[in-house]
């Protein structure tokens, strides 16, 4: 070993019979690029048809870096057709250069590079057949789904209580103050501005129709779904996908074991009970917000605020809120499991899913949402 | 570089003394000694469970230990500056159980990784490098733009193993290379190891637990048992102790299958 390190570096000598190179100093990683570069611009042209002398003698370290990089002059000097011949190497620099001789050489061929628009509109295309991949495979899931529930009428004792009623725990019970506080807000603050609005028409305490049914038909519930698809839905998606990942579904399904019902099973009946009481806690700390602010803000007391309430609600408008809450559920825990079974053996997979798996459900609440409406308005509710 | 310590007459590249390294109220390995030379294969055996995996994360650093001694290429870990341990780091490759290749990424640029974030090294050279490395650990060139996930297991050690080496390490830390292989993978395995340790002039700590690799590639073993370094030597060593469970080890059915019982009669 050299007693300091030296960066690498060389110096070529014309002679009789051709070039002799010498290698100085380290001839190792940390030269790095710039040796790297002094190679390239070597001037090798005295040697051509003659010979180039690679002598070793007084160089430094070597590692993989230096032996390639030697390669390299070997290969030029061949190209300005030279013969190349090494001398002088110590046996650890000749163990490392044979190691090494002709390794590695040939880059593995690779495809005709694609146009960007081209690749653009291939992402496009793929992205459309991807849409119908996951129709269908939300379609079969539900399925498939459908065919263990009525497995499980049959034999109800196979149903997973117990991990039913854990995923209830963090699904429902867990989701509570977030839920809670998150309604309270919005409520206060579409209150705030209801009434900042309402008082040029002198129509303030229309605040509390206002406030009253859009909570129950739209808000609590639409609050309800995205919260529980960002918080719940995404947790679904990654234990399902790092189980894939780890063939813990693969190890269900030789054991005889249905994994839609040990996994999905008490992960949709815990969301379907769960929406539902989310919901109405959902509404009712909006109305809560709300009823405050008109309070507060819009100088309505509790008792007025309450009346005025009654007066405007209908038991119907409730229903119509709460009974989304289920179908929503079951939309927020198919795409969850769907996404958590479309996850491939890399880390940035499970990411890409378990995002795609909170995009969807938001959008597809929304959408399903739209859908209610459009049934309700036609049947006059 | 700091000079290398010596003993009896070997350079050493590890030396841990009285290490102690515990989860909770239980000290998993209690007053550990190893001396590591220079060029040689150590592998170190013992019982499932006797902190093997431990020790050898305790002494890369990735576990902390509650008391002990631990220097690498003879730089005390403990001591060591930031910069002395960034440099001690950049001279050693661990081989992971599982290979912990980067998934988002192909095999070659799990290799490039190392050279991209430590050398200057340019794009062209750095792409020859990773594929002499994969040529080197007997991958196929195609292999260089797989994803870890289209590997098979074989496949997946020796690239890691590449990985390992990419910035031509003094040691390599091996956490049972040969598990999972079949024989054949195995054995081409040892001989791989051994054949880059001569011609890179490496060092391997190797947790092993076949018995082909520790006789046809280990200088010395490592037999760990209660926290302890029960005995350290070479094979022929090992064979001749009392110890119950190297006994059943070494001289039990399996070992004479591999032909270790030949040596000790």
């Amino acid at each position: 070993m050299q007693a300091e390190a030296k960066s690498g570096s060389f110096k070529t000598e014309r002679v009789d019979d051709g070039v002799v190179l010498k290698p100085l100093g380290d001839w190792t990683a940390s030269a790095g690029e710039p040796l790297a570069r002094q190679v390239d611009r070597a001037d090798l042209r005295d040697a051509q048809g003659k010979t180039l002398v690679i002598d070793l003698s007084d160089l430094g370290r070597l590692d993989t870096v230096g032996a390639v990089l030697i390669r390299r002059l070997v290969e030029q000097a061949e190209a300005a057709g030279a013969k190349a011949r090494l001398q002088g190497a110590s046996a650890q620099h000749e163990r490392l250069l044979d190691a090494l001789d002709g390794r590695g050489q040939e880059p593995a061929p690779t495809g005709p590079k694609e146009s960007a628009i081209f690749a653009t509109l291939a992402d496009f295309g793929a992205g459309v057949v991807s849409l119908k991949d996951d129709v269908v495979l939300g379609v079969s899931f539900l399925g498939a789904v459908t065919m263990a529930s009525l497995r499980l009428l049959r034999a109800p004792w196979r149903f997973r209580f117990t991990s039913t009623v854990a995923n209830l725990q963090r699904v429902g019970l867990a989701a509570t103050p977030i839920v809670a506080l998150i309604s309270f807000l919005v409520g206060a603050i579409v209150a705030q501005q209801s009434i900042f609005q309402l008082k040029n028409f002198g129509a303030t305490l229309f605040v509390v129709d206002l406030l009253g049914i859009l909570v129950l038909r739209e808000l609590g519930v639409l609050l309800t779904a995205i919260m529980v698809a960002g918080r719940s839905g995404s947790a679904f998606t990654a234990e399902i996908g790092s189980m894939k990942m780890r063939e813990e579904i693969d190890a269900l399904k030789t054991m005889g074991l249905d994994p839609i019902e040990i996994l999905a099973m008490p992960r949709l009946v815990a969301l379907v009970i769960a929406m539902p009481l989310l919901s109405f806690l959902a509404s009712m700390s909006a109305l809560l917000g709300g009823g405050l602010v008109a309070w507060l803000y819009g100088d309505i007391t509790p008792i007025t605020f309450l009346q005025r309430l009654k007066d405007a609600l209908t038991f119907q408008t409730f229903m119509v809120g709460i009974v989304k809450a289920p179908f929503m559920a079951v939309v927020i825990g198919l795409i969850a499991c769907t996404e958590g079974a479309k996850v491939q053996g890399s880390a940035e997979s499970l990411g890409a899913r378990t995002t795609s798996s909170v995009v969807k459900s938001i959008f597809v609440v929304i959408v399903l949402d739209g859908v209610f409406a459009m049934l309700f308005a036609s049947m006059g509710i | 570089m700091a000079e290398l310590p010596e003993a009896d007459g070997h350079e050493l590249v590890i030396r841990v003394q009285d290490l102690v390294v515990g989860f909770g109220d239980r000290n998993v390995i209690d007053g550990f000694d190893l001396d590591v030379r220079k060029g040689e294969i150590l592998g170190v055996v013992g019982p499932s469970g006797a902190g093997k995996s431990v020790t050898l994360r305790a002494v890369i650093g990735l576990l902390p230990k509650r008391s002990g001694r631990v220097e690498v290429l003879g730089v005390d870990l403990d001591k060591a500056t930031v910069k002395e341990r960034l440099a001690v780091e950049q001279r050693w490759g661990v081989l992971f159980q599982q290979g912990a290749l980067f998934s988002s990424q192909t095999v070659k640029q799990n290799i490039e990784m190392p050279l991209r974030e430590h050398t200057s090294l340019g794009p062209k050279l750095r792409d020859e490098i990773a594929r002499l490395k994969i040529d080197l650990v007997g991958l196929k060139p195609e292999a260089a733009d797989r994803y870890p996930s289209e590997l098979s297991g074989g496949m997946i050690k020796r690239a890691a193993l590449a990985r390992a080496l990419a910035l031509d390490p003094d040691i390599v830390f091996l956490d049972e290379p040969t598990a999972g292989l079949d024989p054949i993978g195995a054995a081409d395995f040892d001989k791989l190891i051994m054949t880059l340790r001569d011609s890179l002039g490496l060092t391997v700590y190797m947790v092993t637990h076949d018995l082909d690799s520790l006789t046809t590639a280990c200088d010395r073993i490592c037999a760990l048992k209660g926290g302890k370094a029960l005995a350290v030597g070479p094979m022929s060593e090992m064979v001749k102790n009392d110890d119950p469970w190297m006994k059943q080890y070494f001289r039990g059915e399996r070992a004479r299958a591999a032909g270790i019982g030949a040596t000790a009669a």
